[in-house]
């Protein structure tokens, strides 16, 4: 008896964690796929009921409008992330004084929750007090930005703050895969006389091809499950113009009491998730077994 | 005569790339600086609104300079009015957060370094995919976990609890403490725990012995990373609390959202920076260590 404890101590310490996880990850996707086979309303009911809720999911004007945003907000969150991240990472790159202090400042909203940042966002773009404001003080009269309030616009000023937000984390990704890079190979270009553009442009950043790839997982991630933000700064609105994936799934659930529709909405999000990260564990963990 | 005109020429070359150069770092510093004030903006507008009266948002812009130390606002965020119903502040819910947030990163982590001690050093047949199948915790959206997770609180009768809320935080926290521990455990070399065994150490002395002591800047990143996520979470505390158990994040949102009285963006902004303190300062004291938390497992150089 007291053998076999030992032998088997270590996957009995591991078990708290393979346990809570298997019950509290796959089994409650398991349960939330279940009841989206089903008609349940306030309470969940067990008889299958087929495709239904998918059918109505589809149907629903609210659910088109909230894939519709997260198409465009996560394109123009990826771009600007990327793009100003890199920019950032390679400028910081060049022996800069006080890298420390600017990479600080770039990097501190990931520190803070979309709750505050969104809160302090709303201050800034609300037009009768905020920026509007600001500039018609400084003499521009006629200078409006009342995105905040546009149904058409709204969704943009959540890429503001998003992209505020984020695009310090895909810098310094960028910065530690540019650090990593040996200091011989750009030597080596430089002395057969290559530019430092050309170094950047043509050497390093291909080079970072999975830095690339680990930003785009990350940031599409973000972007599918981002609810507090858009909470934060206009509660889907002006009407139902910057409702997501995610708020519509809450909002379903917990306002509207359609269980089962929130549930198939939920494993949309899901699968969106899935199709983006498991070829991404896949050659994570197909690059470490090749080690 | 060929030569010394190769040398002028030479020279001439150098010294326009001088300047082009000089005009490549001073354009370089202009953009840096551009971005590194508008990261600063949200963050400079949130401590100057919250220093002014009303009166005074109304009448100058955002960028205008308070006119005194006006702590009245941030008294008001803190502690309330003294008037009875309806006087929301955020003292209680700081205290719930911090209720909420030790535990759960207490727990979390230790079952993390656990966790990552067997997949490395305790090595099993299938110990990959059980790593995998606790990795892919790390990526599921919440939304697909959210319902059955509220019957559950429901039925273990910690719904709307700061208990329930632990609970919640502690296990959606494994898969990334789980993470960090492997990780940082796989570089550790494996001889010297093979030749613990052969002295006859056991699983947890070699744990205690060799491993922790060895763990502090693990644990530090992991620590970090917990409080951080943890304290800025909004999702499940807006689902499975209401009302006295909230954490500050629901709080504040609630309290910015609410459209009782007249708008006063001082108490807001005062609101939203006692919410975000926190971890802004562990960000600036060991933003090292919160730096490798966010990149760790995303660059393996």
């Amino acid at each position: 008896m007291f053998k076999w404890l030992e032998k088997n101590l270590p996957k009995i310490v591991m078990a708290p964690a393979v346990g809570l996880i298997g019950w509290f990850v796959y089994g409650f996707v398991l349960w939330t796929l279940y009841i989206s086979f089903t008609n349940s309303k306030i309470l969940p009911k067990y008889e299958l009921w087929g495709f239904g809720q998918y059918e109505k999911l589809w149907a629903s004007r609210k659910w088109l409008i909230a894939v519709d945003n997260l198409l465009i907000f996560t394109a123009l969150f990826l771009i600007f992330c990327v793009v100003i991240g890199i920019i950032l990472a390679i400028f910081l790159d060049q022996k800069i004084r006080a890298e420390g202090l600017l990479r600080t400042i770039y990097l501190y909203p990931m520190a803070l929750s979309f709750i505050v940042t969104g809160t302090a966002w709303k201050w800034i773009l609300n037009p009768t007090l905020g920026i509007q404001k600001m500039f018609r003080e400084w003499g521009f009269e006629n200078f409006t930005f009342d995105w905040l309030v546009d149904r058409e616009m709204a969704i943009y000023t959540i890429v503001i703050a998003g992209v505020w937000q984020s695009a310090g984390f895909v810098m310094a990704l960028f910065l530690a895969g540019l650090r990593s890079v040996e200091d011989e190979i750009v030597k080596a270009a430089k002395i057969d006389g290559a530019s430092l553009f050309t170094v950047y442009w043509k050497i390093l950043l291909p080079m970072m091809r999975p830095v690339f790839f680990t930003s785009f997982v990350i940031l599409v991630h973000i972007s599918i499950k981002s609810y507090d933000l858009i909470v934060a700064l206009t509660q889907g609105g002006p009407g139902i113009s910057t409702t997501m994936p995610a708020l519509y799934m809450t909002q379903t659930a917990f306002h509207k009491s359609q269980v089962g529709l929130s549930a198939a909405s939920a494993m949309m999000m899901f699968m969106a998730v899935a199709a983006v990260i498991i070829p991404y564990l896949y050659s994570e963990l197909r690059r470490e077994n090749a080690r | 005569m060929q030569d010394s005109l190769k040398s002028s020429s030479y020279q001439q070359l150098e010294k326009k790339s001088k300047y082009t150069n000089m005009f490549l770092r001073w354009f370089l510093y202009f953009i840096l600086i551009l971005f590194a004030s508008y990261f600063i903006f949200p963050l400079y507008v949130m401590v100057v609104t919250s220093l002014k009266t009303m009166e005074e948002i109304r009448q100058g812009t955002l960028l205008s300079w308070p006119s005194g130390l006006n702590l009245e606002s941030w008294a008001v965020a803190w502690g309330g009015r003294g008037y009875g119903a309806g006087d929301t502040f955020l003292r209680p819910y700081f205290w719930n957060s911090i209720k909420m947030v030790v535990p759960a990163v207490f727990f979390s982590t230790f079952i993390g370094a656990m966790t990552g001690y067997v997949l490395t050093k305790w090595r099993f047949k299938g110990d990959q995919w059980v790593f995998l199948f606790l990795l892919f915790g790390c990526f599921i959206p919440f939304q697909a976990i959210l319902l059955p997770m509220a019957r559950t609180l429901g039925v273990l009768g910690i719904s709307n609890s700061v208990i329930g809320l632990v609970l919640v935080h502690t296990v959606y926290g494994i898969p990334f403490t789980t993470l960090f521990f492997r990780n940082y455990y796989i570089s550790v070399p494996t001889e010297l725990v093979k030749a613990a065994r052969i002295d006859g150490a056991g699983f947890f002395k070699i744990f205690f012995k060799i491993l922790l002591p060895i763990s502090a800047p693990i644990i530090v990143v992991t620590v970090i990373w917990q409080f951080t996520q943890i304290w800025n979470d909004f999702l499940f505390g807006s689902t499975f609390s209401f009302g006295e158990a909230a954490p500050i994040q629901v709080a504040l949102n609630n309290m910015v959202l609410s459209s009782t009285s007249v708008k006063e963006y001082n108490v807001d902004m005062a609101s939203a920076i006692i919410a975000g303190i926190p971890t802004l300062i562990v960000y600036v004291l060991a933003g090292k260590y919160f730096i490798r938390g966010l990149t760790s497992g995303a660059v393996k150089g």
